[in-house]
């Protein structure tokens, strides 16, 4: 920033008037800057279930666990996004003790069937998984350890259980109360408190932008919203008219089995084409280091979901496996540029790679045959 | 086992000449035995000894030097392959394929006489055939070669640790095995006649080179082996190299347990008997040229793999040409095998990805002021807590201005290159523009993203 000439105020900011913002220091000095126009890249932070006796005092978020000088211990997380599985992924395999709790469905809005084999690789590493229950309390022992009580909603019974430490990863909300979004009349959805924008970054207020994680109905990645506001920048400033393209945005759960994606999961895809219209190949393969390692290969699986006629352009695309996010960067580029399977076939594969197997996909689900593969 | 699906009667004639020292092998071919599969694995095995000493840095905590055992990897890694060996068997069985373990040569038009271990000669006629027959590594033909000197024909399956190895070559089989041998904590010197990895891009094999050299790996540039003797008979025993400079007149001695040659690999087409049936080869490379079908001047034999003419010595291409083969003859297939942007990668200890054109083959073919080249320097997040390399990884993209800015060639060089690779080229084989490169968002994070 300083290179580039970009003044840099650590300070809290809101705003006063359409163009004028007013920013606080720790301290509480205050610093009023105006300006032609202004993005608002705030981000969320992670949300406590406050409606949870003790949740507040007591529990810690991802925000916390990574900067904990000491181990988090026998730990609980109690809901189920990415962060929590990744999270409770990585304690696992440092050797804690780790429990998911989860209501109803592992990484909602992802593929399923992905999901679950995703959660069946933790469970058979020895991540313990507590499904279709939610947590009603948490309490402090005279120990300083933490006591669970939580709801069983297959069983109909009530449950506790005592752990170190218990981190909430229930999602994450805009920070936009203290942004005084109303007094400037930037609109923002009643339930999730993010701002609306359009295509462009606008938000109701014309010459007020937001961008990032903050913004409704966009992923919320980082990459996206680094590009997000690098085109911005170039509309307004150097001419460009591109738009932020926001379909096909590729991304990577980085648990123990790691699983990259791109374009649509399989159920989205056949509500939007219908089932009779998608074509989806898959295969079960083993990494050939998971060979001589004598590891469990069971859920490494990839598939790809096609439309069925003529062309069968690739709708989506997942991978379970080692280095998920560099098998998928690739071929993420190429759905950008509208690859059919038959394009994908014509690639020659690399040998001996986990990203070959994407080439060489050929079993289809309709067919009902065995997708389990050899390598060479 | 593609024709046996179209119901064709289908014999498999496979056999291995053992190498100078003696070593064999099972069904399955060079990737599978001595080639990509043992490569693999035991550069993996480097690999790991690697995160042993970053994981301390990310918090494990163990006291004890770790010691690597030679015995215990090649172990497990030959008891890998003969399970791969065995799948074959089984394969073949299944599809009611007929495997001999027999040395197959051409006696007469549409006649092959099979040779086994034991001499037992049987004859066979056959409507078709399609030869595979590969490469077996080459030998520098000096004194003491053959009789000292081991080749990846033997390397992956040693029965003793190498110990301090002298490996001579520049190709990728070269370098790959030094970079392992390295890795696994052995002392390794690389003899260069001239460049490095020819035929690839020599920004990056320069690259490749400097890294091994930063990791403890000796290199001897431009001098050739004159002469291998014995000074200690032994498992691993000691010899002795003298090498003559390939500029002037100095002659060097040195002292190894091993001497690995990787110079080249010749295609076994000269003793099949391919004179009795007329299939012409190249008589200074032994290659066997063909057209687009693969077939070669004799319209019933056909040809596929690495003892083709002028194309890849590549796994996965011998595979694809072999199945699209199958297809058209018996199948009603039109699809041809496509020999264009076929994608590759080094595994030495930096790994490198690439798909399409070299620097230089595209400044050849294009012109300079036609071509834009993008390139970055990268640090995986991996290798920042253990601080390790910084500034070595790499990636650039070739692009042709004059088509639209079209990418014409990627490189990478860095870890997991293969898995990085694979996706773009089936981008390239879309024809990827810059600008979609620009309008695709990176997943974040990982080093495919650069």
């Amino acid at each position: 920033l300083l290179n580039r000439r970009v003044k840099y105020f650590n300070m809290k900011g809101s705003f006063s008037d359409p163009y004028t913002v007013r920013g606080l220091t720790k301290a509480g000095k205050e610093t009023v800057v105006t300006a032609e126009n202004i993005v608002i890249a705030t981000g969320g932070r992670p949300k406590y279930p406050t409606h949870i006796a003790g949740a507040l005092e007591y529990g810690i978020t991802s925000d916390d666990l990574f900067w904990l000088k000491e181990s988090p211990g026998k730990t609980l997380t109690p809901f189920v996004l990415n962060v929590s599985l990744e999270c409770a992924g990585f304690l696992t395999g440092i050797g804690l003790d780790t429990t998911v709790m989860m209501r109803s469905i592992p990484l909602r809005g992802f593929d399923q069937q992905m999901a679950s084999l995703v959660t069946e690789h933790m469970e058979s590493y020895g991540t313990k998984f507590l499904k279709r229950c939610f947590p009603t309390k948490v309490e402090k022992l005279e120990s300083n350890r933490l006591q669970v009580t939580w709801k069983n909603t297959e069983l109909g019974t009530e449950e506790t259980d005592s752990f170190d430490t218990v981190m909430w990863a229930v999602g994450r909300a805009p920070d936009t109360e203290t942004l005084n979004l109303k007094t400037v009349g930037v609109k923002t959805n009643s339930e999730t408190g993010k701002i609306i924008v359009d295509a462009s970054e606008a938000t109701s207020v014309p010459h007020i932008y937001a961008i990032g994680d903050i913004t409704e109905g966009r992923p919320e990645l980082t990459p996206t919203a680094i590009a997000a506001g690098k085109l911005l920048a170039r509309r307004l400033f150097g001419q460009s008219s591109e738009l932020m393209d926001y379909d096909n945005v590729p991304t990577t759960v980085f648990t123990p089995l790691e699983y990259g994606c791109v374009g649509l999961s399989e159920e989205a895809a056949v509500e939007c084409y219908g089932s009779d219209n998608i074509e989806v190949y898959h295969a079960y393969y083993k990494p050939l280091e998971f060979t001589v390692a004598e590891r469990d290969a069971t859920q490494c699986y990839v598939k790809m979901v096609c439309l069925r006629e003529s062309e069968q352009r690739i709708l989506g695309l997942h991978f379970i496996g080692p280095n998920a996010g560099e098998v998928i960067q690739g071929f993420a580029l190429g759905i950008k540029c509208g690859a059919t399977y038959p394009q994908l076939m014509k690639t020659i594969g690399i040998h001996p790679t986990c990203a070959e197997e994407i080439t060489k996909l050929h079993i289809t689900k309709r067919s009902g045959l065995d997708a389990t593969v050899t390598g060479c | 086992q593609e024709a046996a699906k179209y119901e064709k009667k289908v014999m498999v004639l496979d056999f291995v000449t053992p190498t100078p020292l003696g070593n064999s092998w099972g069904l399955g071919g060079t990737c599978v035995n001595v080639g990509c599969i043992p490569k693999k694995l035991m550069h993996q095995a480097a690999l790991l000894g690697q995160a042993l000493q970053d994981s301390r840095k990310f918090g494990w905590q163990f006291s004890e030097e770790v010691k690597h055992s030679w015995m215990t990897m090649t172990e497990s890694v030959q008891n890998y392959i003969g399970s791969l060996n065995w799948g074959y068997r089984v394969a073949l069985r299944e599809k009611k394929v007929t495997y001999e373990n027999a040395y197959g040569e051409f006696v007469g038009p549409h006649t092959i006489k099979a040779t086994n271990k034991r001499g037992v000669e049987k004859l066979y006629t056959a409507e078709r055939f399609l030869i595979a027959t590969g490469e077996r590594p080459r030998y520098l033909g000096i004194p003491g070669d053959k009789e000292y000197c081991i080749s990846s024909d033997d390397l992956f399956s040693l029965p003793y640790c190498p110990g301090k190895t002298l490996v001579v070559g520049a190709s990728y089989v070269a370098l790959e095995c030094a970079g392992f041998l390295a890795g696994l904590g052995l002392d390794v010197t690389v003899m260069v006649r001239s460049i490095l990895l020819r035929g690839f891009d020599q920004d990056i094999a320069n690259k490749i080179g400097e890294y091994m050299e930063e990791h403890g790996i000796s290199f001897i540039r431009e001098f050739v082996p004159i002469k291998i003797e014995q000074i200690e008979e032994g498992t691993p025993g000691r010899l002795r190299v003298t090498a003559k400079s390939t500029k002037e007149n100095q002659i060097i001695e040195g002292e190894y347990n091993t001497v690995l040659l990787a110079i080249g690999r010749d295609a076994c087409t000269r003793n099949i008997g391919l004179d009795k049936v007329g299939v012409k080869i190249n008589e200074k490379t032994g290659k066997i040229p063909v057209n687009d079908e693969e077939q070669t001047n004799v319209p019933y034999i056909y040809a596929i793999g690495d003892i083709l003419q002028d194309k890849l010595e590549l796994t996965p291409v011998a595979i694809q040409a072999g199945r699209l083969l199958v297809q058209r003859l018996y199948a009603g297939a039109t699809r041809k095998c496509d020999y264009v942007n076929v994608p590759t990668t080094v595994f030495t200890p930096l790994e490198y990805g690439a798909c399409g054109y070299s620097e230089e083959a595209a400044v050849e073919k294009f012109g300079e002021e036609n071509i834009e080249v993008y390139h970055s320097h990268f640090w995986p997040l991996e290798w920042t807590v253990p601080s390790r390399d910084n500034n070595k990884c790499y990636a650039k993209i070739i692009c042709n201005i004059q088509d639209n800015e079209r990418v014409i060639g990627f490189h990478v060089l860095g870890p997991n290159a293969g898995e990085v690779t694979q996706g773009f080229a089936a981008a390239i084989k879309c024809g990827l523009t810059k600008e979609q490169l620009d309008s695709t968002i990176g997943i974040h994070p990982v080093c495919a993203e650069v």
